[in-house]
């Protein structure tokens, strides 16, 4: 009985969590302890519940559709969660005498960045690929989840993560890796839940009825099992001790510099590239109701990506002590990702072929596209920013931050948004959304806030670039650092008005999310019985 | 193993190993025969959504 299996995993951590309350040699420790005792015990309280009332049969054919609600809800609170951390941090920097807060250590910028950081892409871009995979893995194999409980223990397992890294993060427990601060032990937590996913995706393509194993389930594939082989690596560190919060990397130097990079760039490449692209896939089509453009390409596409993605890492390092020949490499593969990128986007555009209507009629479908055009956008941005050259003015500068968030807003976001309006739609079988007028709303709103986004923040960037670069006549630095700081001032209170009129869009989503998961349908935008995908509210003209 | 070595090496072995592979994969993506399989996994999408 895996029932026994799963408690068995989680009685010993449980167990550990005792010790670590009981022995812990720091206050970090000592509170996580706690966190994760009563944690693991709600779990197997839960668990022991749920089988005191029968073992739950696990009907064969029907999908598992009760663990992607969960999902849906997850990824759209922790949306709002990492969005708002995000415009918390913007305003500090913004208006640094209003945000700061002497008497919170635990609201410093330092704490919150990272905090922001992992919400946004393991919180919410975690949550929408867990949900989303097992919604396509099932319709695209035409199988239901294997493992019975086992995807529950993914699910829940992965969310326990993010709330042991982010409340890690306040408490300034942290091993100082970009996109992988979270402390050994919630490192080897995760590595437990990954392999249970890799297991549950695994086996689900192994009984699967559909002969062919379709391309989106082949890009999250490359992603849960490229994320299982990075975490590992770059997070191999020895703890102090079994009841310590701190931990000792045994990479060191510029070895660790390149293995962080690896690790932060194919994040980039595998968790938001490669496992959203799966999402591209599946739900682009399904909700155009059109095939993809070119299975061929798609193909192409997906073997080119990953096989080129993983050289691209150590264009985070140009001008430092990695051998130059390796910033090259990094630098030659990073433009060579341009053709498959391109491919992709194509790929996922021209999908729309022949029903380009869509795009004024389906404010979904329009959001999907969009995503793919900023896609297109900042897989161009990212080879000219990795070619040393254009690299000695960018980087450090907020133009890097300008370049993330048009693939970060642009891209992970609207396409997450737009699974989360197909999926909330079809997965509580309503015949439509509650309201197609609050996605235009959406839309709008959040285009604009991205738009002010990357705009203030490339000329910002640029600025602070030729600013640190300029020589004065008798060849001393022409600005102090905090002249560039100051210059910045109102392009940081655009970026804030930006990302704050993007969480707006996302709060006015998770409203018309609930009431479209409750059934409701705005009275004024008429009834549509007859039209399925389409908004009622299209505009006429 | 000395880096010339491993620079030779990856000049060489790794050039093959990677175009080998991207002739590989146009090869299954263009082969005549694929084709009706690939079109019918274009629309798996669009079949039913329940079991």
């Amino acid at each position: 009985m895996d029932v026994f299996l799963q408690l068995a995993i989680l009685v010993g951590c449980a167990f550990y969590a005792v010790i670590a309350v009981a022995q812990a040699g720091d206050s970090g420790m000592a509170i996580h302890g706690w966190f994760f005792l009563i944690l693991f015990v709600a779990w197997i309280v839960g668990i022991c519940m749920r089988y005191g009332f029968g073992a739950p049969v696990w009907d064969q054919t029907r999908y598992e559709d009760g663990i992607i609600k969960w999902g849906v809800f997850a990824t759209a609170f922790w949306g709002v969660a990492g969005f708002l951390v995000g415009l918390v941090i913007a305003l500090q920097l913004a208006f640094p005498n209003l945000f700061y807060f002497e008497q919170f250590g635990w609201t410093n910028f330092g704490r919150l960045r990272p905090l922001h950081t992992s919400a946004v892409i393991f919180a919410f871009g975690g949550n929408a690929l867990i949900a989303t995979s097992f919604y396509v893995v099932q319709r695209t194999t035409r199988a239901r989840l294997a493992g019975g409980l086992w995807p529950w223990f993914v699910f829940w397992g992965f969310n326990l993560f993010i709330v042991i890294a982010a409340t890690g993060y306040l408490l300034g427990i942290t091993q100082s890796k970009e996109y992988a601060e979270p402390e050994w032990y919630a490192d080897l937590w995760l590595t437990i839940v990954w392999v249970v996913y890799l297991l549950v995706f695994l086996g689900t393509l192994w009984k699967r009825k559909e002969r062919h194993i379709y391309v989106a389930n082949w890009f999250y594939l490359a992603f849960i099992v490229t994320i299982a082989m990075l975490h590992i690596v770059n997070n191999l560190a020895i703890p102090v001790s079994f009841t310590s919060s701190t931990s000792v990397i045994v990479w060191a130097g510029v070895q660790d510099a390149l293995t962080q990079w690896w690790y932060g760039h194919n994040a980039v490449g595998f968790f938001l590239t490669a496992g959203f692209l799966g999402i591209m896939y599946y739900f682009i089509p399904k909700r155009a109701e059109r095939p993809v453009y070119s299975y061929r390409l798609s193909i192409v596409h997906f073997w080119t990506l990953i096989f080129i993605y993983i050289w691209a890492g150590p264009h985070h390092l140009h001008y430092t002590a990695l051998p130059e020949w390796a910033q090259t490499l990094g630098m030659v593969f990073s433009v060579m990702l341009w053709m498959p990128s391109w491919g992709g986007m194509i790929n996922g555009l021209m999908t729309l072929s022949g029903a380009w209507d869509k795009l004024r009629t389906d404010p979904v479908i329009r959001m999907m596209v969009v995503s793919v055009a900023f896609y297109g956008m900042s897989t161009f941005e990212g080879p000219v920013m990795s070619v040393r050259a254009v690299n000695s003015l960018s980087h450090y500068t907020d133009w890097t931050i300008g370049h993330v968030h048009s693939g970060a807003l642009g891209w992970v976001g609207y396409i997450s948004f737009g699974a989360l309006y197909c999926l909330t739609q079809w997965l509580w079988k309503r015949r439509r959304l509650y309201s197609y007028a609050l996605v235009e709303w959406h839309f709008w709103i959040s285009t604009l806030g991205i738009l002010l986004y990357i705009t203030s923040m490339w000329v910002s960037g640029i600025m602070q670039g030729l600013m640190w670069r300029a020589y004065n006549e008798f060849g001393f630095l022409e600005y102090s650092f905090v002249e560039s700081v100051e210059a910045t001032h109102p392009y940081y209170v655009i970026r804030a008005i930006g990302g704050g009129m993007f969480l707006i869009g996302a709060l006015i989503m998770c409203y018309n999310l609930w009431r479209t998961a409750r059934g409701d349908l705005r009275a004024a935008e008429g009834d549509v019985a007859e039209a399925d995908a389409r908004p009622a509210a299209a505009p006429a003209e | 193993m000395t880096y010339e070595t491993v620079a030779r090496f990856a000049q060489t072995w790794g050039l093959i190993y990677v175009m080998a592979l991207f002739a590989g994969v146009l090869v299954y993506a263009l082969w005549p025969r694929n084709q009706q399989k690939f079109d019918h996994a274009a629309r798996i999408p669009l079949e039913e959504d329940e079991l």
